[in-house]
């Protein structure tokens, strides 16, 4: 039992010593075992998705989950791209164009907007900005539904239009652009582009605009986030696979399955390729991510 | 308020002085500008956010009465009903279940997840742990993962025959466990939500931690605060508008819950086609083929997400001022 107060009495000699340098102690140990416990939490369902990409559809049910088995990733891929007259394809560039056109779009006006709201007295500035921000707590699935109702009543259901143009409108997007153009563009410079005669529209895209990117940055990856979420959006809007999104293409794969067997591998593998670009995207622009939170978090 | 007070120190320069009358004065006097500037976004946002909602709440006011067999013209009619649609929604069982069913996973999912990105947060920005970067980026990474892949994959991973994870735990003695009964399945749907947004709601909390001086660390530490002391006095109070924050949208996130419930219906049978209210009212408009109900059912869970999250940061607000 000697043992316990002594671990104790080190491990507190040790966390003295991380603060006055910090070194990697024994509860620098501790808890940087259990970051990795964590870890394991997070990386294993990935793990399971690129072994089981490797699999044919029997392999899949009866092998071991977690290891290789035979291997039939390029077959699986050929599978995946010529099924259904190549449909995942179309699904790709949709997704493209659905979140990417869309969430660049959004930040677009966005940006316009934040920056009015924030550089510029207007009567009313404040009822607009308090509307806008009303917005962002609106759930994304509530307007859903009328909004198939309206496209129904203009013909606009399951086309392409149906699920771009609600794309456009970021509230979040306009919140973050409002609250880091206040921050960072300094009004001496706006007036300096005045004395000099530009228009208001060349100050926006010459200097605000150039200031602002790193918010414009976080403000595209938080929409395009959103957009490939909304799910609901695109399974209320479309009946046309060929308009489908991946994941709403990928969910009726995962319907169909037992119908079709060799389905499941390209459920399997259509995930994984879907994902790969973007998850690469994410990591690589996450500083973008910190500090876009950070203002968000921050002024709150 | 008091919470913007606590931040006080982290507002860039720039910020204090445009609170000033002198930055208010320099404003202004553009004319037409910020019309040009807002219009686009302010006409999109009036057509896909405005005007759906205003749509909601009209046909949410409307009935559809069919006389005699309801087939052919004109056997159909619209016509007001008041607040009916609204009484229905009160009244019916499976809107009121499904209410209690996301509240109750609300309760327990987001403080379990919070917490969780708050200990990993706390742990990533103290100085004695290894290896920060790589645990960072993985975290993180199945925010990457659309809802609905990330359901699907978590589908597989809990499906008896084909999950390594139900095969694994049988041979570690835990005998067959069943991820998809009648009781287990809404905290399966529970870990999916976790395990995609904990490293997200983590990144916001890190970001708060990172903006803290470090001349505040100084401060305590030369009092003598322990690593803890530090961590729950100093860090947790500077960081509270970023948990205000991940608070409020994890509120929004699980009432609109739909993607993962519906995905995992094609390998259970435990979720009906009212589980959640955004399920039902889903099914009501395309199932039941009753827009006018599931428009009030829309209307009422987006009023309620509003008085929830922004009851909460008033809440929040208030006790932060009392303290």
């Amino acid at each position: 039992m000697t043992a316990v107060p002594a671990g104790a009495r080190l491990s507190r000699r040790a966390r003295s010593r991380a603060q006055a340098a910090p070194k990697v102690g024994r509860s620098g140990i501790l808890a940087t075992a259990f970051l990795f416990v964590c870890a394991v939490y997070f990386l294993l369902p990935a793990w399971w998705l690129v072994v089981s990409s490797t699999k044919g559809p029997s392999t899949l049910y009866s092998s071991e989950g977690f290891w290789f088995s035979q291997f039939r990733f390029a077959s699986n891929l050929t599978g995946l791209f010529s099924y259904d007259g190549g449909i995942y394809w179309h699904w790709l560039a949709n997704t493209l164009l659905y979140a990417g056109v869309g969430a660049a779009g959004a930040t677009f006006l966005a940006a316009a907007a934040g920056y009015a709201l924030a550089k510029y007295d207007f009567r009313g500035r404040q009822l607009v900005f308090s509307v806008i921000l009303g917005g962002v707590l609106v759930p994304g699935t509530a307007l859903a539904l009328p909004l198939y109702l309206l496209m129904s009543k203009v013909g606009l259901t399951n086309t392409y239009w149906a699920v771009f143009l609600p794309s456009l409108v970021s509230p979040f997007g306009v919140y973050l652009a409002r609250v880091y153009a206040e921050a960072s563009i300094p009004n001496e410079l706006l007036e300096a582009g005045r004395i000099d005669g530009a228009g208001e529209g060349r100050i926006f895209r010459t200097v605000a605009l150039r200031i602002m990117s790193p918010a414009l940055v976080t403000m595209f990856l938080f929409q395009f986030v959103a957009i490939w979420n909304n799910f609901f959006l695109p399974l209320v809007m479309l009946s046309n696979t060929s308009l489908y999104p991946v994941t709403l293409g990928l969910y009726t794969w995962n319907n169909e399955y037992g119908q079709a067997p060799q389905l499941v591998s390209y459920v399997v593998i259509g995930s994984l390729i879907s994902v790969i670009p973007l998850v690469i995207a994410f990591l690589s622009l996450q500083r973008f991510w910190r500090s876009g939170l950070a203002a968000g978090g921050v002024k709150l | 308020m008091a919470i913007d007070d606590l931040q006080t120190p982290v507002a860039p320069p720039a910020a204090t002085a445009l609170a000033t009358g002198r930055g208010r004065r320099r404003r202004g006097r553009a004319g037409w500008a910020p019309v040009m500037f807002l219009g686009p976004f302010g006409v999109l946002f009036a057509l896909f956010f405005l005007l759906p909602i205003g749509y909601a709440v009209y046909q949410s006011l409307l009935k559809v009465h069919v006389s005699g067999l309801g087939l052919g013209p004109g056997s159909t009619t619209t016509e007001f009903a008041g607040f009916s649609n609204y009484s229905q929604v009160f009244s019916d069982q499976s809107f009121v279940q499904g209410v209690g069913r996301v509240l109750l996973f609300g309760v327990v999912q987001i403080p379990v997840m919070l917490a969780f990105a708050t200990v990993l947060a706390l742990l990533l920005d103290s100085a004695v742990v290894r290896f920060r970067r790589f645990f960072r980026l993985v975290y993180f990474l199945p925010y990457g993962i659309p809802g609905v892949i990330a359901a699907i994959l978590w589908s597989f991973l809990y499906l008896p025959g084909l999950s390594p994870v139900v095969a694994t735990l049988q041979h570690a003695g835990f005998g067959t466990v069943n991820f998809l009964g009648a009781n287990s399945t809404l905290w399966s749907i529970a870990n999916i939500v976790t395990w995609e947004y904990t490293g997200y709601n983590m990144l916001i909390i890190y970001a708060g931690l990172q903006a803290i001086p470090a001349d505040l660390y100084e401060a305590a530490r030369l009092d003598g605060a322990s690593e803890w002391k530090v961590a729950t006095r100093v860090k947790l109070p500077m960081v509270s508008g970023a948990l205000v924050l991940t608070g409020i949208f994890s509120i929004i996130g699980t009432l609109q819950l739909f993607s993962e419930p519906q995905v995992l219906r094609a390998i259970t049978n435990n979720i009906g086609s009212s589980y959640t209210p955004n399920l039902l009212g889903f099914t009501q408009a395309f199932t039941a083929n009753n827009p006018n109900y599931a428009a009030a059912i829309a209307v009422v869970l987006a009023v309620g997400t509003f008085i929830l999250s922004f009851g909460f940061l008033k809440l929040i607000q208030r006790r932060g001022a009392g303290a």
